[in-house]
């Protein structure tokens, strides 16, 4: 009960409210684009004479599936056909809420809402019929694209009606009946992706596809330290080179997320500015890089482990007094390294400034907040850009921070004319938001019965600019806390000069491999299954409310997290299996961004301490309705093993303030050769459907090392695992 | 320099430095943008085309090093029996997620069943590793190259 009414309040907050009055205009325009004839009933959606049905897709598309979301839950309360559909990708555009590809938000934001600009529609689109038949709204209603009105017989297709539907009162969505969802034709059917024809013919729909008359193609050079200044460099030589157009020094901020210190070069072809580049001879300012290594920050995490942590986040009890009560005491350190996105369509933005106008072809996941970028840093009102949203290649979240955006602005204006700005793959990885590295130094005690009776966590972290870094926080509700009777979390920080920043499950990605391979640990410290340890602490199934608070959320339902518990391990046969010698299986779970998720992970290591990962079982619970499920399992499998990608074998090292890696051969993305089979279960409970893009990964990564301990012995308490010896014999 | 290539069936003439790489010439001189730039260093697969029928990093291909080769893209890769049956899995299974990286994936497999039309496991293994997907939608890639050897022994 209380899930559901936060989640309403969430969703008013968010987008509803505007998107009442803004999204459906009382008298609806015919809008230019497709075709000439196709009328608009309201910032969504226009239906032209032939029965073609255009929706609008507001939410910029990175491969969660959203284009095709949203528009199947306007098209399910419209009673569209969905063959009739054709999808369009929105501008950035104030008609629309809550333009943002992050925080698996656009389902809880959006259910609802789209759902009532359909269901408004339909509603229009009865009135014209009714008025045409002369007869009473009531007594019509809908078939796919088509109104009906049985006692005479009569039928109208949605083209027909679309021109007198548009002129028809919009209807209050408040008040609007929607479908019941066992009448659900569209939600909840497999429904494949309108894009992939045109992704397997090679059709240009990425960012770095997008062509202007004219255009120029630049690269931008900046200090690998973040944030040095530049100096002095040789760009006037630059410029002289073969098809080079210009290379200029730039001036930026302070502000790691803006316009910063470099060097562009302009070609004629991106090939040339790249190679321009590399005679580049720059003099920087790197300013203080003491301290600013991983290594250092390894050796400051365990002094300052052996202190007392600056804060304390969280106490219940007295940890202390229950540890020296405690049948088993254990004590470890994990960690966790610096992750960089690596979406594999490297950032690039493409610009054009004339007359004081800015066009811009961003593949971002946040255009609004790059908007305000370019507009403050190039002195122009916000009203004088406009942002395209292009198709990205992977975000991850990399793309909700615009810094390639106001470059490739700023670049354009410069040189007075169209600019496609890319990045090289070593200036994505080095110039990134990174996921923070932490390190946990975890205490805990089990009774004579194997019961969790005390938690403590030192958790070492980052700060900037004095305050936490980003992404890089922890919560006094992170799990166990409210299941422990004795718990405390503290918190120390090191300063730190690299950007950080959300990374696909901000903050559980990192948390949820120390806290779920500690809870392992203690689990068989107890002597007892780890599925069962879980049991016990999870205990009845109850809603932990959160504490009040401006990011108040929806609380914690243990009941559901037992549920997908309960579902893994019947699905992957846990504690059923009889495994080979080197062959383990390992259990983690966790919630995050709404959906609870459980995942077990079956591996073998092999003499020389090779791992193979077998398979892989997921159950998630996110709520009432898998909207489209064909997508659904694609995202599901897609973060289990991005987990898994990220535990085998990524983690960054930064040496002086700067990134050592720059490219895949030392970051390493998961191959074919790696991927197991990923088996994935939907556990459907009543309550409002949530997001899917993030929750699906912290578990896999514990689940991992978990497994790795149940196959050799050797507990994994950091990552990659490229990085520890496994061997027999070692 | 001048060259001449052998693109997609046509002939096409390209004034270019003989080190520009064969992808920055597909994508910015011909237009030909369904090719992708991933890492720059054969490290992602994400640039693979056809030379000859064999798969190959256009990011590490000089234009002076192809002659007279037939260089084939993800753009004619249909025009095959093989590219077809491939596209159509693809399509059928929902594979991709972002679909940066399938244009290469497409390229690969296609040659990986023109050599070996019934590939085990091992053999998708083998070919496929140099193919990054990011979004990590291997359960599908293997799946659908497993319909497209089916489609293709019928």
């Amino acid at each position: 009960m209380l899930a559901r009414r936060n989640f309403l309040k969430v969703s008013l907050a968010a987008g509803g409210g505007m998107l009442l009055t803004a999204a459906l205009p009382a008298r609806a325009a015919t809008l230019g684009g497709a075709g000439p004839d196709a009328v608009a009933l309201n910032a969504y959606l226009r239906i032209a004479p032939d029965g073609a049905i255009t929706i609008t897709a507001k939410n910029p598309e990175v491969g969660q599936g959203v284009k095709m979301m949203l528009p199947m839950l306007i098209a399910e309360e419209l009673d569209a056909d969905w063959n009739a559909v054709r999808i369009e990708q929105a501008d950035l555009d104030a008609r629309y809420p809550g333009q943002v590809a992050g925080g698996s938000t656009a389902t809880p934001l959006n259910w609802l809402p789209m759902r009532q600009v359909g269901a408004a529609a339909r509603q229009m689109l009865i009135a014209a019929a009714a008025a045409q038949w002369g007869v009473l709204a009531g007594e019509c209603e809908t078939a796919p694209s088509q109104v009906l009105h049985r006692p005479t017989g009569r039928s109208l297709g949605y083209g027909a009606l679309a021109t007198q539907a548009a002129g028809m009162k919009v209807p209050d969505p408040k008040g609007l009946p929607l479908k019941n969802a066992r009448d659900f034709r569209i939600i909840g059917k497999p429904t494949r992706n309108i894009e992939v024809p045109r992704i397997v013919t090679g059709q240009p729909i990425f960012g770095i596809d997008v062509t202007v008359p004219g255009m120029l193609y630049a690269v931008f050079q900046k200090c690998d330290v973040h944030g040095g200044k530049l100096v002095r460099s040789n760009a006037a030589e630059i410029a002289k080179l073969p098809g080079v157009k210009a290379a200029f020094e730039v001036k930026g901020g302070d502000n790691l997320r803006g316009l910063l210190d470099g060097v562009a070069v302009v070609a004629d072809s991106w090939w040339q500015a790249n190679r321009a580049r590399q005679q580049l001879d720059i003099t920087w300012d790197e300013g203080e890089v003491a301290g600013q290594s991983s290594r250092d920050f390894a050796a400051t995490a365990t002094r300052m482990a052996q202190g007392q942590p600056e804060s304390i986040l969280r106490r219940d009890g007295d940890v202390a007094a229950a540890f020296g009560k405690a049948a088993r005491v254990v004590e470890a350190a994990y960690s966790y390294p610096f992750l960089s996105h690596t979406s594999l369509e490297p950032q690039n933005c493409t610009a054009r400034v004339q007359d004081g106008q800015v066009e811009i072809w961003a593949p971002t996941q946040n255009p609004a907040p790059g908007a305000a970028l370019v507009a403050a840093t190039l002195g122009v009102p916000e009203t004088a850009i406009r942002v395209h949203l292009i198709r990205a290649g992977g975000g991850f979240g990399r793309r909700l921070s615009n810094d390639y955006m106001v470059e490739a602005a700023w670049i354009a204006k410069v040189v007075g004319a169209p600019v496609k700005l890319l990045w090289t793959r070593e200036d994505d990885m080095r110039h990134d938001f990174y996921r923070p590295a932490g390190f946990h130094f975890f205490k805990a005690g089990v009774d004579d019965k194997g019961r969790l009776t005390s938690f403590r966590d030192h958790f070492v972290t980052f700060s900037q600019g004095g305050a936490v870094a980003a992404s890089a926080e922890m919560t006094a509700t992170e799990y166990p806390a409210r299941l422990v009777e004795n718990l405390e979390f503290g918190i120390s920080m090191m300063p730190l000069r690299a950007p950080t920043g959300p990374m696909r499950a901000p903050r559980s990605n990192g948390l949820g491999f120390a806290f779920q391979c500690f809870l392992d640990e203690l689990a068989h410290a107890a002597g007892i299954d780890p599925v069962r340890f879980a049991q016990g602490i999870l205990g009845a199934p109850r809603l932990l409310p959160d504490p009040p608070g401006p990011r108040q959320g929806p609380g914690f339902d243990t009941g559901r997290m037992r549920g997908v518990i309960d579902l893994v391990a019947e699905k992957s046969g846990w504690g059923r299996q009889s495994l080979p010698r080197g062959t383990g299986m390992g259990l983690a779970y966790y919630f995050s961004h709404l959906g609870y998720f459980a995942e077990v992970v079956k591996a073998t290591v092999d003499e020389a301490g090779g791992i193979a990962v077998d398979q892989i079982w997921v159950a998630g619970d996110i709520g009432s309705q898998i909207i489209n499920p064909l997508n659904a399992e694609n995202q599901a499998q897609g973060a289990a093993l991005d987990g898994i990608g990220q535990a085998l074998g990524q983690g960054l090292t930064i040496a002086d303030g700067r990134i050592v890696e720059g490219n895949f051969d030392s970051v390493l993305p998961l191959r074919m050769r790696q991927s197991p089979p990923v088996e994935v279960h939907f556990r459907v409970t009543d309550h409002p459907p949530t997001g899917l893009g993030e929750p699906a990964l912290p578990p896999a990564l514990p689940a991992l090392a978990n497994a790795v301990f149940a196959a050799t012995g050797k507990r994994i308490r950091s990552l990659p695992l490229k990085d520890q010896d496994l061997s027999r014999t070692s | 320099m001048a060259y001449t290539l052998h693109v997609n069936g046509a002939v096409r003439a390209v004034e270019a430095d003989g080190e520009t790489p064969l992808l920055w010439v597909l994508r910015d001189m011909l237009d030909l943008k369904g090719t992708k730039f991933g890492c720059g260093a054969a490290q992602c697969g994400a640039c693979t085309v056809h030379l000859d029928g064999r798969p190959i990093r256009a990011c590490q291909t000089p234009i002076a090093s192809v002659g007279a080769g037939r260089v084939t893209t993800i753009e004619a890769i249909g025009e095959t029996r093989v590219g077809q049956n491939v596209q159509a899995a693809w399509i059928e299974l929902d594979v991709p997620q972002c679909g940066y990286c399938q244009a290469g994936q497409i390229m690969s497999a296609t040659a990986l069943l023109t050599r070996v039309p019934n590939p085990s496991d091992h053999d998708i293994n083998a070919a496929m590793s140099g193919n990054v997907c990011r979004c990590a939608t291997y359960t599908r890639i293997r799946a659908a190259i497993k319909r497209a050897a089916k489609a293709g022994s019928i």
